[in-house]
């Protein structure tokens, strides 16, 4: 004990302390987390291919151990599903300092993703990718799914409310992206997977908050999932939608395009004829 | 302005005044010679002109045709692929290209018409000074003083006072009938109340539920960086009475969102939260939209009408934009059963500002 | 081409149409219907007498037609939509055929707007045709608006019909923002939102005049049917009585015309009712109304099924007015939140009054009465009929290019939002730019405007004195070069050279013989200083004189004349007399007066 007692004034005392404290409460988390999102089978082969993949693409930023740098935020802890949205929509490795990562081409494969997100995982537990059980779209139709009361229909309008609600300030009704503070933006939702939406709720990518399963249950982002690929997978009724901008890109156009032909009209109008 | 000195008359000859006025001035060369055109000279250009605007007209009819038929042939759920649109709905397109063709092919018919037969022969109008001759004028005044005079109007000032009165006075209950009938007077004080008044609920703790599902959320919910979009508990009997739902609603709405307790700069914002949770007004205090934007990394809130920006750590008070005054905070605490409550209402009226909004 | 002739073969085929009115009532007499009218009305006259009127050809004379025709469009394509819309805020559940919606509660208003897009035949295509006429009806109000300004059409004597068109123009944003409102969707109810706010504002009775506008609580049930009266009863009506009393008074004064060969202060110049405008303008409501119909089948305008249900808790990115309400929406994004403060205990929120419920009559206010302030400035009270060409009014031009400036400003700054993700910039940054340029902008469109105005009468005296560039250089036997100009045609000159240049007012007297200074001094002191803003930088018409002298001592002469005036302008007075207009000389001496 003597040995010990002497040790504790040692400088890394408190981070071992801690390390062991993050481990406890780390290893109880995983123990009574959810269970859900252990879909895919992590073998120590991926993960031994994504920390090669880590340190060879990530550890400049994130650290060689994921704990962090004045560049890159620590991830330990973000998860699996965090790593997949990042690297998957081709937002990290970031292409050079931004506001915000852009969306940009993906650099990885998805077997090297899978693996990145195996070895991320395997730092500290967090939300895993989700498997397709929530993140296939319903399919509209007056029948009901084992356990909903509202018809596959409702679901949908119901995900338009919780969309509404808690996301088209920030994404747009019709998921076409707005403005954050200080140059910071909500990006498109329009083409991206339900994967990743999914995701991405569940892990706050950047200025997004974070919808846990409590705040958004599962079923309710499926439903967010469903009306995001129903707007997005419908008939433009009305004709070209100019971005789904509002008011600004249809005056816009009114001035521009509208007025040019009106114009164009009386001009031709006026002139003399040959 | 009697002290301008007109050096001109004030009469019809001003019109033409000032061309004549100085010496050294060029001379209007008066109409341009005409220029004929191909359909004036050459007949065969006029029968091509001819065939062109009866071309025209008959496309609109053609088109007409096209809308008459597509309305009843074309189903109602029938889509197809339109370059540059997408998947379109091929009623709309159909019939608003028929439409819109058949009403544009008659009139460029029209005007090709009366550009290429029509005379282009410019006719010269006269104009004419706008203002009555002076014997006219005259005239005017004579009209209605004789008919003063003949009314007796100032003779009889009697007439003429109770006659204003009651022209000034007729329209009154018309006012009054508005101002009187249109919405309630008591708007100062509706204004300041708020469902989330604990008489609302027999002065019991009112619980906080989720926006739109309006179910309780329990404080092990709200996990860092996580927002909730929250509604009182009292809201369900106006939703299940269907009466007042979105009035309430436009004083209700709130916003919960867990903060590291360290990043808290505000005494009062720590005690009236729970662990760093804190729940304060959706309703801007500018002109009243829903400040929803929560960015997680800076902890800013964003209304997206007007840009006010809101630092939630410090009490949520404003750091960018037109509102003035930070969102209020409605403090909130845990129930037995576990479950977010707020112990009080908020202290203070929630969205825009009105006159008597401090009194 | 060729010039006049009289054996035109096409004027044979006129043949029949012309003819003394006279002699062809002998061979018709007015008989049927028509005749049955003129016995009851006595219309025969006035008819023939306006199918008469003269209108003169000018593409920017069509642009007040786009605004008529578009709001006739608009009356038409809305008594459709009444037949189905219900001006209702009770709330029902959506049971249509739009699956996203399904079983959603919405208001009656937003159900049937729902109803007339997708379950009624043509319908939606209608709503789409309304709503673009409304955009480009607003647009073209605008563009007119800005025409009238800039040629002077708003001089004596039709100054009242520029304030019945600025009272238009406004109407017409009003029954734009009332009708945006009815369809009830989250987009247009955040907007009625903000307006409470506006409301709630004003200082003293604002939150009384709110109770009264939404006869209650926001938002009430009251606020949509209110806003359906006043969008398809109330303001049509005044609509179209302050726009007939509009055209009537174009009839009145006859329409104003460029300057040009023939065109005079006494005539107008151009082509009869009957046929030609009746063509032309007839077809005009064709086209526009073509046009507006072919958008309206590709484009989508206002897709209220996306926005869903008017719900204050809900909102989405880039809530905006339609685009003639976004300068006032500007404007409340511009002002910073400090403005508002209280004095005993009273809210007095001017962050968002002045913005608001200030702005709109400012502004129109401002536009309304600015042709008695030229007037006044300019102290000219004669009738105008030839436009100006907007260069020889520089500093009018500029006053309206500020204007517009500071009006685009307000405008861009309610898109700052949008302008952010698309340019990538910081929507703070933007809204700093747009403060300053609010500011900055109309100072530098102003003296920008005049300058260039200014710089092109200087290219037309250059013009009229040396002749039109050719583009065809010669080499002359001493090795120089030198372009050859051609003199310009006694027509061609014409529009160059008719236009007048006035001199500022002048004081002649600052005192009475006491010398005490009058207030009447006092008020033509500032008339005359601002009578030096509007003509102290003058180019002068070249006159005769000038071109005799600048063909007699060819181009090196005239080029130090230009050079020699002061104020940069070309003060003629000072070398020929006669040349010179001696303008009205204000007279502040009061004894005179007496």
């Amino acid at each position: 004990m003597k040995a010990l007692a002497a040790r504790r004034r040692h400088p890394a005392a408190i981070a071992v302390l801690i390390l062991l404290g993050l481990l406890v409460t780390g290893g109880a988390y995983s123990f009574l987390a959810p269970k859900q999102a252990q879909a895919t089978s992590v073998t120590a082969d991926s993960v031994a291919t994504g920390k090669k993949l880590f340190l060879a693409n990530c550890a400049s930023c994130h650290g060689l151990n994921a704990q962090g740098t004045a560049s890159g935020p620590s991830l330990v802890g973000v998860g699996a599903a965090s790593v997949d949205f990042q690297v998957g929509t081709g937002r990290m490795p970031l292409a050079g300092p931004a506001v915000q990562a852009p969306q940009n081409k993906v650099k990885f494969d998805e077997e090297q993703i899978s693996a990145l997100a195996a070895y991320v995982a395997t730092l500290g537990p967090g939300p895993a990718v989700p498997d397709g059980e929530y993140t296939t779209p319903i399919v509209p139709g007056d029948e009901k799914a084992a356990g909903q009361s509202l018809t596959n229909s409702e679901r949908i309008a119901r995900g338009g409310e919780i969309f509404r609600v808690n996301c088209a300030m920030c994404h747009n009704f019709a998921g076409a992206g707005g403005a954050l503070t200080r140059g910071k933006y909500a990006p498109a939702l329009t083409g991206v997977t339900p994967t990743h939406i999914y995701e991405a709720m569940v892990t706050g990518p950047q200025s997004m908050p974070v919808f846990n399963d409590t705040n958004i249950t599962p079923a309710g982002k499926q439903e967010v999932i469903s009306y995001l690929d129903a707007i997005d997978n419908q008939t433009n009724v009305g004709g070209m939608t100019l971005g789904n901008l509002g008011p600004v890109s249809e005056g816009l156009f009114a001035w521009i395009f509208l007025l040019g032909l009106m114009i164009a009209s009386a001009v031709w109008l006026g002139k003399k004829a040959a | 302005m009697s002290d301008i000195d007109t050096t001109r008359p004030e009469s019809g000859s001003e019109l033409a005044h000032h061309q004549e006025q100085s010496l050294d001035r060029f001379e209007n060369p008066g109409l341009p010679p005409h220029i004929h055109r191909a359909a004036d000279d050459d007949p065969a250009a006029g029968k091509r002109a001819e065939k062109q605007v009866a071309t025209l007209f008959g496309l609109s009819m053609l088109a007409t045709l096209v809308f008459m038929v597509a309305y009843f042939a074309i189903p109602d759920e029938s889509t197809f692929y339109l370059p540059g649109v997408g998947l379109s709905k091929t009623q709309n397109v159909v019939l608003g290209l028929s439409m819109g063709f058949a009403l544009f092919f008659i009139g460029i018919g029209a005007v090709h018409w009366a550009k290429t037969l029509m005379s282009d022969e410019e006719i010269v109008e006269e104009r004419h000074p706008q203002r009555s001759d002076d014997r006219s004028r005259a005239a005017a005044v004579a009209t209605v003083l004789d008919g003063g005079a003949n009314a007796q109007l100032g003779r009889r000032p009697l007439i003429l006072y109770s006659l204003t009165g009651a022209l000034g006075l007729f329209a009154l209950p018309f006012v009054l009938q508005i101002a009187g009938s249109l919405g309630p007077v008591n708007a100062p004080e509706e204004l300041k109340e708020n469902i989330w008044d604990l008489k609302n609920n027999d002065g019991k703790p009112i619980r906080l539920m989720r926006d739109p599902e309006m179910t309780p959320i329990k404080l092990s919910d709200v996990t860092n960086g996580s927002v909730f979009h929250v509604m009182p508990e009292t809201l369900q009997k106006n939703i299940d009475e269907n009466h007042g739902v979105l009035e309430a609603k436009a004083k209700a709405a709130v916003i919960l969102i867990r903060l590291e307790p360290d990043l808290i700069k505000v005494q009062k914002q720590k005690d009236w939260g729970v662990d760093g949770v804190v729940a304060y007004s959706k309703i801007c205090t500018h002109v009243g939209c829903a400040v929803g934007l929560y960015e997680q990394t800076t902890h800013h809130l964003l209304c997206p009408c007007h840009q006010s920006t809101f630092d939630l750590p410090d009490d949520c008070n404003v750091i960018f934009g037109p509102a003035k005054r930070p969102l209020p905070q409605l403090k909130i605490t845990v129930d037995d059963a576990g479950y977010l409550v707020a112990p009080q209402g908020f202290m203070e009226p929630v969205g825009p500002s009105f006159w008597e909004r401090s009194r | 081409m060729s010039t006049i002739n009289d054996t035109r073969p096409a004027e044979a085929l006129r043949d029949g149409d012309l003819g003394a009115e006279q002699e062809r009532a002998d061979v018709k007499p007015l008989g049927g219907i028509a005749g049955w009218l003129d016995d009851r009305t006595g219309g025969a006259k006035p008819t023939s007498h306006f199918l008469k009127k003269v209108f003169p050809d000018h593409w920017s004379f069509m642009l007040g037609e786009i605004a008529m025709y578009s709001m006739i469009i608009c009356l038409l394509t809305g008594v459709f939509l009444t037949f189905w819309y219900v001006p209702s805020m009770t709330q029902v559940v959506y049971d249509g055929s739009y699956v996203p919606l399904q079983g959603i509660t919405v208001s009656d208003a937003y159900r049937s707007t729902l109803n007339i897009s997708f379950d009624i035949r043509g319908g939606l295509l209608i709503r789409q045709i309304h709503h673009w006429g409304a955009l480009i009806f607003v647009v073209s109000v605008f563009v007119h608006m800005t025409r009238v300004f800039f040629t002077g059409a708003f001089r004596k004597p039709r100054e009242i019909n520029w304030v019945l068109g600025t009272l238009l123009s406004m109407l017409a944003c009003i029954e734009g923002f009332a009708g945006y409102s009815l369809p009830d969707d989250l987009l247009s109810g955040t907007g009625i939102r903000a307006m409470n706010g506006f409301v709630q504002s004003i200082p003293v009775v604002g939150s009384y005049v709110s109770y009264f506008i939404f006869g209650g609580a926001f938002p009430g049930e009251a606020i949509i049917p209110r806003l359906y009266s006043v969008h398809v009863l109330l303001l049509p009506a005044v609509l179209v009585g302050v726009f007939t009393a509009h055209i009537l008074f174009v009839v009145i004064h006859k329409h104003t015309q460029f300057p040009g060969p023939g065109r005079t202060n006494n005539n107008v110049v151009g082509y009869p009712l009957m046929p030609v405008y009746m063509a032309k303008a007839g077809g005009f409501f064709f086209i526009v109304f073509g046009i507006i119909a072919l958008v309206s089948a590709v484009v989508s305008i206002n897709p209220i099924w996306g926005y869903g249900p008017y719900d204050p808790s809900p909102i989405t990115a880039g809530s905006q007015p339609d685009w003639y309400m976004g300068f006032a929406d500007g404007a409340l994004r511009l002002l910073p939140g400090f403005l508002e403060f209280q004095t005993f205990g009273f809210t007095w929120s001017m962050n968002i009054f002045p913005g608001s419920i200030l702005l709109l009559p400012l502004m129109w206010g401002i536009i309304g009465v600015y042709p008695f302030v030229e007037s006044w400035v300019t102290g000219d009270k004669r009738e105008h009929h030839l436009l100006d060409r907007p260069r020889n009014a520089p500093t009018r031009a500029g006053i309206g290019v500020a204007g517009i400036t500071a009006y685009t400003v307000l405008l861009f700054a309610s898109g700052n939002d949008l302008m952010a993700i698309k340019l990538q910039l910081s929507i703070n940054d933007l809204t700093q730019l747009f403060r300053l340029l609010f500011f900055v902008g109309p100072v530098i469109a102003f003296w920008l405007t005049k300058r260039i105005c200014l710089s092109l009468q200087r290219a037309d005296r250059q013009k009229v004195l040396h002749g039109r560039e050719t583009g065809t250089i010669w080499r002359y036997p001493d090795g120089r070069f030198e372009e050859i100009h051609a003199p310009l045609s006694p027509f061609e000159r014409w529009a160059l050279v008719q236009h007048e240049s006035p001199e500022p007012l002048r004081i002649s007297a600052e005192a009475d013989e006491n010398g005490v200074a009058s207030p009447l001094a006092r008020v033509e002191r500032v008339r005359a200083k601002l009578s030096h803003f509007y003509f102290s930088d003058r180019v002068a018409p070249p006159t005769p004189s000038e071109l005799e002298a600048a063909h007699h001592h060819g181009d090196e002469v005239d080029e130090s004349h230009l050079l020699t005036g002061q104020h940069e302008a070309i003060d003629t007075s000072e070398t020929s007399d006669s040349s010179s207009t001696p303008r009205e000389t204000i007279k502040a001496d009061r004894k005179r007066l007496t």
